[in-house]
């Protein structure tokens, strides 16, 4: 192998070629895609609550995201004020919330976790169906004020609000992670999850514990709601897009917000840079499917994920 | 996914065929090796040597070395925790020790191939019972026939020769076998109409019809009545004086094990702290002191 | 469910006796009765979604996989038999057919690999990368539409040894055919030892790996199988209801539909899908019949849209809640109830 002294001494084309690679656009690419990776994990955050205390895979949290931004959009546009609007959504949501827990979740406590996922899905298309039979299906723009320019960072251009997005889904997950691991409910909820019956005999309060994660959950929610809504426009696709979720669940193992976060970087990167640099030789579009095959792949070397426990199979 | 190709008839055809043409007369199969053991194959049935298996960092099994003999009933007993059942899951192939070594039906084994157990002769019932809850009573155990059956799924789908004789075969033994184990009543019915001690007969039924070497027994009688642990004894004993079979089960009664078993070993965290006939272990004093003087004449 | 051999009954609790009269009523009766919409609108999609249905039930009704990746395989089941037919001169139309529902088999054992390391939700997730891919394939690359502007296929004419079946009833008819054969033959299996096996694996892997039950070969089968059925399903839509299709007909809302059908039909059974498909296809002709007597001109079709998403997402949790088992479930319980039949 000719050595780096060498390649020095003789300075062949391989070199030329190299810096012929534009790093900068790479870079901005890159950044933007983990930019977009933060709001993915952001999303995934909300299914991996409810996984987590309840056991419950929640398919229907794109469908509350696409909830929560509707309803929020449209209050603004009625003219109620931007503070009212959130209050007033958030409360929706809670209220949503414990709904879907007492009328869909308590009757099937008992059953296999395939029949909940079942259930959920069957959620997923009522909410849907409900949020734009009471407020239309046409496309809502939402400004949060944060304006849309490039800001140029060491030479890159960024996008302002993906920056901003970034940090306020950054922020949260920040604080949902705190949440679980260092206050007391969040300790009960953790417990709930592990055991159910164990959390029952020492006195943990189930439903209102499970009423409090469908809160969170609906929380997450709105500021999921409304960064992807600023982003792309409220309209019925949202729900779509934020099913890319999964693959970040997958990466990540659907029950370790951390697996999350970097599930949710990684994802975000190479989707955006397979769908620059590779996308063009196919016309496009690789976004589709993309992160999706890569949980496929990565599946197939790690079945549990990143960070996911690994379930020993108790004969 | 690579065990499963490793492990697959058609790998193991090509594989022999290619290492016979290469070495000639020495012709070597893929996978298992010889045991050394090779003095006294007519008596040992299996044997574990020096297995050592732990859980990311908790020691379960510490070099343990079982030694039984074919047509023999052993107990292998302990306090909870003392990891019994992972002895089974490791026979069966379910856990791969991180030491030693599992001899059976005269090969050596790191970890046994769990897809070709019932083919080695082994054949197990599970603690918390591993019934198929969507077929009845008789498929549950006309299916465990599947280790002596060829036939593909197309004939099974035309339903002739081969396929019809497979089928009418396995239909023949299952209701032998529900005779011998009394349970021509529940033939037909669904798994969860079931009683509890039934379903355990069940699961007996079907690790018996595939006429196994070695019969292994997860706590058969856990929370049985005594009338239905009599019943389980019987059909235990039964089965070996009928069909010669080496049994090796787990159980706490130990009024149970003493009636029943020919050879006990004693397993306390994961060490073996006693081996040898029921009455040596009732007076050892080191298994006393492990059950704090629960071993007693019932 | 198997049906153990019994000696010979009366003639009303004979197993065989509905499936034979739905038989003779639907070659029969029906291709006498009603105008084409009936034949166009209802009964040839009911047969096709109940196909789908059959195909999706031994995967993830009988074998348990979850699958939310059918509506890709029915796509590819229409491009291939549309192709088939298009580039090999000559070839029969069954066999176009056939050979498509080959070449979904094809692609559902690859995509079944993965189901030996992968469960549950972790399977479910992998069948939508299928779902993703195969849409955005088939759009955009021409070649599998022969390169048609819009990425839509035409059916060819329904010609079957000479006998043309282009009528509404000629369609009806040629779809009815099909998929008796089909649901009879995997009527047959689930009976028979492999049906057995797939049972087996859905309801406890490790105890049937312990027996001796071939996993991987069980669950390929499986997927082959399955998407076999969803396959030929596919070229029945596109050859025999709809005429022309796009791969956007084939979303992820259509996976989902098939999983409803048998979820709402009754997982593990036959007659669940034909149960499930039949409310699928009624219903919102019902809520848009009622809607519009109840609420008029608001009544638009957004709203039908909208409500039909609501009721359906209703319906599958009521059923999961009220009767896990389906409306096959809820037949037996409405048959005992009726001692003529029971």
């Amino acid at each position: 192998m000719p050595t780096w002294a060498w390649y020095k001494k003789n300075k062949t084309n391989k070199f030329i070629v190299m810096s012929d690679f534009d790093w900068l656009f790479f870079s901005e690419v890159l950044v933007g895609g983990l930019l977009a990776g933060v709001m993915y994990s952001l999303v995934a955050i909300g299914f991996v609550l409810v996984y987590k205390t309840s056991g419950v895979f929640n398919f229907a949290q794109g469908s509350m995201v696409l909830f929560a931004a509707l309803t929020f959009v449209s209050l603004v546009e009625r003219g109620v004020s931007f503070p009212l609007a959130l209050m007033a959504t958030f409360a929706l949501m809670t209220l949503l919330g414990l709904t879907i827990e007492r009328t869909v979740l308590r009757p099937l406590v008992n059953q296999p976790p395939i029949t909940l996922f079942m259930a959920t899905l069957g959620l997923s298309y009522i909410i849907e169906g409900g949020a734009q039979l009471l407020w239309g299906a046409q496309v809502h723009g939402l400004e949060l004020g944060i304006d849309d320019t490039p800001l140029e960072i060491s030479g890159m251009l960024i996008s302002k609000f993906d920056l901003i997005a970034a940090g306020i889904s950054a922020a949260m997950v920040a604080l949902l992670t705190a949440f679980f691991r260092y206050t007391r409910i969040g300790l009960s909820f953790r417990a709930a999850a592990d055991d159910t019956l164990a959390a029952l005999t020492i006195g943990l309060k189930l439903p209102r514990i499970w009423g409090a994660v469908w809160a969170a959950a609906g929380l997450v929610s709105i500021v999921a709601g409304l960064l992807w809504g600023a982003r792309l426009g409220v309209q019925f696709s949202l729900s779509l897009v934020v099913l890319k979720a999964l693959p970040v669940l997958v990466l990540g193992g659907f029950d370790s917000i951390l697996g999350v976060i970097i599930g949710g970087l990684l994802i975000g990167a190479l989707e955006k840079v397979s769908e620059v640099y590779i996308g063009p030789f196919f016309g496009g579009g690789i976004e589709t499917w993309f992160a999706y095959v890569i949980a496929l792949a990565f599946l197939l070397i790690r079945p549990a994920g990143l960070f996911g426990q690994k379930l020993i199979e108790r004969a | 996914m690579s065990q499963e190709i490793i492990q697959s008839p058609a790998f193991r055809v090509a594989a022999s065929t290619l290492s016979g043409r290469i070495f000639g007369k020495y012709r070597k199969t893929a996978v298992a090796t010889e045991s050394p053991r090779k003095d006294a194959p007519s008596l040992t049935a299996l044997s574990l040597e020096g297995i050592t298996l732990s859980f990311g960092g908790v020691k379960a099994i510490s070099n343990v070395s079982i030694h039984i003999i074919k047509g023999e009933i052993v107990s292998i007993i302990g306090p909870n925790g003392a990891g019994k059942s992972s002895l089974i899951n490791l026979i069966s192939g379910i856990y791969q020790p991180d030491q030693g070594r599992i001899h059976l039906v005269g090969k050596s084994f790191r970890r046994v191939p769990t897809q070709r157990l019932a083919r080695l002769g082994v054949s197990r019932t599970f603690q918390n019972l591993a019934l198929f809850k969507g077929l009845s009573v008789f498929d549950n155990i006309t299916i465990a026939r599947v280790k002596a059956q060829r036939a593909t799924f197309l004939e099974h789908l035309i339903g002739v020769g081969r396929a019809r004789r497979e089928r009418l075969d396995a239909n023949e033994r299952a209701e032998r076998i529900l005779d011998f184990l009394h349970l021509r009543p529940s033939r037909d019915r669904l798994i969860s109409t079931l009683p509890y001690g039934i379903q355990k007969r069940v699961e007996l039924a079907r690790a018996l019809v595939a006429e196994p070497d070695i019969l292994l027994l997860d706590e058969p009688m856990a929370g049985m009545t005594p009338a239905d642990k009599l019943e389980m004894t019987y059909f235990i004993r039964a089965a070996r004086d009928e069909f010669g079979i080496t049994v090796i089960l787990i159980e706490h009664d130990i009024a149970v094990v003493m009636g029943l078993s020919d050879h006990v070993v004693v397993l306390d965290h994961g060490i073996k702290i006693a081996d040898g006939t029921p009455d040596e272990i009732k007076g050892n004093q080191a298994v006393i002191d492990a059950y704090m003087g629960v071993v007693q004449e019932e | 469910m198997t049906t153990p051999s019994r000696p010979s009954l009366p003639l009303l609790k004979n197993p065989w006796i509905a499936p034979l009269l739905a038989l003779v009523i639907a070659y029969g009766v029906v291709p006498f009765l009603s105008g084409s919409y009936v034949f166009d609108a209802i009964l040839t999609p009911f047969l096709v979604l109940s196909l789908a249905g059959v195909g999706l039930n031994l995967l993830t009704g009988y074998t348990g996989q979850l699958s939310l990746g059918s509506a890709a395989f029915m796509a590819v089941g229409a491009f291939a038999a549309f192709n088939f037919n298009l580039r090999i001169p000559g070839l029969p139309l069954v066999a176009s057919i056939l050979l498509a529902g080959a070449s979904a088999a094809l692609i559902g054992i690859v995509f079944g690999l993965p189901s030996l390391r992968l469960k549950g939700f972790y399977l479910a997730v992998s069948t939508l990368a299928i779902q993703f891919f195969v849409q955005w394939a088939l759009t955009k690359f021409g070649w599998f539409s022969n390169n048609s502007p819009s990425g839509v296929i035409d059916a060819p004419p329904l010609h079957v040894l000479g006998i043309s079946f282009d009528s509404a009833v000629g369609r009806y008819l040629f779809t009815l055919t099909i998929v008796t054969i089909l649901t009879a033959l995997s009527w047959r299996l689930v009976t028979t030892r492999t049906g057995h096996h797939f049972i087996a694996v859905r309801d406890h892997e490790l105890a049937a790996k312990v027996l001796g039950v071939p996993i991987l070969r069980t669950k390929l089968l499986a997927f082959g199988l399955s998407s076999f059925i969803i396959g030929v399903a596919g070229a029945l839509w596109a050859f025999a209801y709809l005429r022309t299709v796009e791969s956007a007909g084939f979303n992820l809302d259509r996976s989902f539909q098939i999983v409803f059908i048998i979820i709402i039909g009754g997982l593990a059974t036959i007659r669940g899908s034909f149960l499930g498909a039949a409310l699928i296809v009624v219903f919102p002709l019902i809520l848009s019949r009622l809607g519009s007597f109840l609420l008029g001109n608001i009544f638009n079709s957004g709203v039908l849209e909208m409500s039909q998403r609501i009721v359906l997402g209703t319906l599958i949790i009521l059923f999961l809640i009220a009767e896990p088992n389906g409306l096959a479930a809820l037949l037996e319980r409405l048959k005992r109830r009726i001692p003529l039949l029971s």
